[in-house]
């Protein structure tokens, strides 16, 4: 039998943002966005949109994949694809099922993509106004336990614990974020810095770790990318960004009822990185690039700390902002502003940024831009990353 | 002074439609505290769940146990999540460890003053929190 690996089988041959914009203030409907990230994917990549033959997405996505392949005027859909779970956790899966899609033959251009225009529907962040509720939320909802945010706190609080890990690990994550914005014109924070000042005195959204800047915005928006062979990708105008694994699952029971899953502190990420390095036949030390999706900077630390980048033991001393930074450090990190500073664009965002790195066109370029680590939405399950490569990687 | 921690208005539990969470919510209102225990292995199972996560069997009881616990973890939430938190401050969830019952874990409120410090680790105990048509589980420390 042959090796089974999605190793160096096929690449990211184009990307796709709209303009972001703040929550609520996108002048285009959310299927119109993603209509517009793909035709900007497929005329990056120099591939007439008519010629996708794919569609993986995640979180739910509403731009529905047949809509989208008739509204383009594709001539055959052979593979359309929904990760389960919420929010990012699936960011990584999608790529990674376009990509298995591909290296088995099922299809030929598969897009990922994500589209979200949050003033057209609701809004994460917010308890929903019903007057009973079911399930898990009946033993979460009646005590104030309603949002994302809360969900994820105690998982934090406990890390912290157990590992004494104060405040500045976390402020240093959302410093870089807000850093490297700065010089990227698409951001939704440029031009609104943040300095450690201005993050110690926002307000507490949840005590003890979590300030306003340690969570992510709400945004409208659509991105895409569009992954085709190993082969194709060669002929294509632009370097290759080669997928070279994708992990994604969930650990043990970790989506056990009322905050039951046995190993509670983590970003669920435990199981998953190992088998990704070991697809990749990389490790951690190789990762030039890393993006990392905030949804909260304490889910940040936590998957850094279990794909291997960072020890819990040093987060102290290894998550201080001149380390994080583009400028001299040692590991940049979310080198395009992210969700917390670029836009909340579900860590699709984050794939783009780490194609860009690749190819050498990113504003605040990394000089070691051979080997990329893209890490999905944390602490929901099923979770997600993935390592991308240039040819050198192969 | 209200009777409840948190202001009315927020979203009741509901065991439907499935009915799988009834036991429960049936003893709370006899100020009982019970949870699922597999009868084919014994293991102590929360929250409810239709079979047995070790062994698979179906045939999952409702014991009554003991309201005490450790607190394992905790969030104090400021931003009102909720039309009915607005304007109300600050408030404490915790997350509870149940050592004698297979370390399974409840959340609820910790009872007394929203700006106490918190310990992990501290000894808390199960109140009773009446409500119009069913009754929460609350924590105090001891
Ligand atoms: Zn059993």
């Amino acid at each position: 039998m042959a090796e089974r690996t999605l190793r160096g089988k096929t690449a990211i041959a184009g990307i796709g943002e709209t303009i972001y914009y703040r929550h609520g203030k996108s002048p285009d409907s959310e299927f119109k966005l993603a209509l517009q990230a793909v035709v900007k994917a497929c005329e990056d990549a120099g591939i007439s949109p008519s010629e996708v033959d794919g569609f993986a997405s995640y979180g739910g996505d509403r731009s529905d994949a047949g809509r989208l392949a008739s509204a383009l005027g594709i001539k055959e859909l052979k593979f359309s694809n929904m990760f389960w779970g919420g929010g990012g956790g699936g960011v990584c899966g999608a790529v990674g099922n376009a990509a298995a899609a591909v290296a088995t033959g099922m299809a030929d251009c598969v897009v990922a993509f994500r589209s979200l225009a949050q003033g057209q529907y609701a809004r994460y962040g917010r308890g929903a106004p019903v007057a009973s509720v079911g399930g898990d939320d009946a033993f979460l909802a009646p005590y104030g336990l309603m949002s994302p945010a809360q969900r994820f706190a105690m998982k934090v609080t406990r890390f912290m614990h157990d590992h004494g890990i104060g405040q500045n690990a976390l402020r240093a994550i959302s410093l870089a974020c807000y850093h490297h914005a700065q010089k990227n014109p698409n951001a939704v924070m440029q031009g609104r810095p943040l300095d450690a000042a201005a993050y110690d005195a926002s307000r507490w959204i949840i005590e003890p770790f979590f300030h306003l800047y340690d969570c992510c915005q709400e945004n409208d928006g659509a991105a895409a990318v569009i992954v085709v062979s190993a082969e194709r990708a060669r002929d294509l105008r632009h370097k290759p960004s080669y997928l070279l694994a994708c992990g994604q699952g969930s650990d043990h029971r970790s989506a056990a009822p009322v905050h039951n899953m046995p190993n509670y502190p983590s970003s669920n990420f435990g199981t998953i990185a190992q088998r990704m390095y070991d697809m990749a036949q990389l490790g951690p030390s190789d990762m030039g690039i890393v993006q990392c999706y905030e949804n909260f900077t304490g889910g940040v630390l936590m998957s850094l700390v279990e794909h291997g980048l960072v020890p819990a033991e040093q987060a102290n001393d290894i998550l201080v902002p001149e380390n994080l930074y583009v400028e001299g450090g040692k590991m940049p990190l979310n080198t395009s502003g992210g969700n917390l500073a670029e836009c909340y664009m579900h860590g699709l965002e984050l794939v783009i940024e780490s194609v860009r790195q690749i190819r050498g066109t990113a504003i605040n370029q990394v000089k070691r831009n051979d080997a990329a680590i893209v890490i999905g939405g944390p602490m929901v399950t099923p979770v997600s990353s993935l390592i991308l490569g240039s040819e050198a990687t192969l | 002074m209200s009777s409840t921690y948190l202001p009315a208005g927020l979203p009741a539990p509901s065991s439907g439609p499935d009915g799988l969470a009834e036991p429960y919510w049936e003893a709370t209102r006899q100020n009982r505290l019970r949870i699922q225990k597999c009868q084919g292995c014994g293991a102590w199972q929360w929250g409810p769940e239709w079979c047995c996560h070790e062994c698979h069997s179906f045939d999952m009881a409702w014991e009554d146990i003991q309201g005490e616990g450790v607190i394992y973890s905790y969030e104090r939430p400021h931003h009102p999540v909720h039309a009915a938190l607005v304007g109300h401050g600050p408030y404490i969830i915790v997350l509870v460890e149940l050592p004698a019952y297979g370390r399974v874990r409840m959340v609820g409120n910790l009872l007394g003053d929203p700006r106490q410090t918190v310990e992990i680790g501290a000894k808390v105990s199960a109140v009773f929190e009446p409500h119009d048509g069913y009754t929460l589980v609350q924590w105090k420390l001891g």
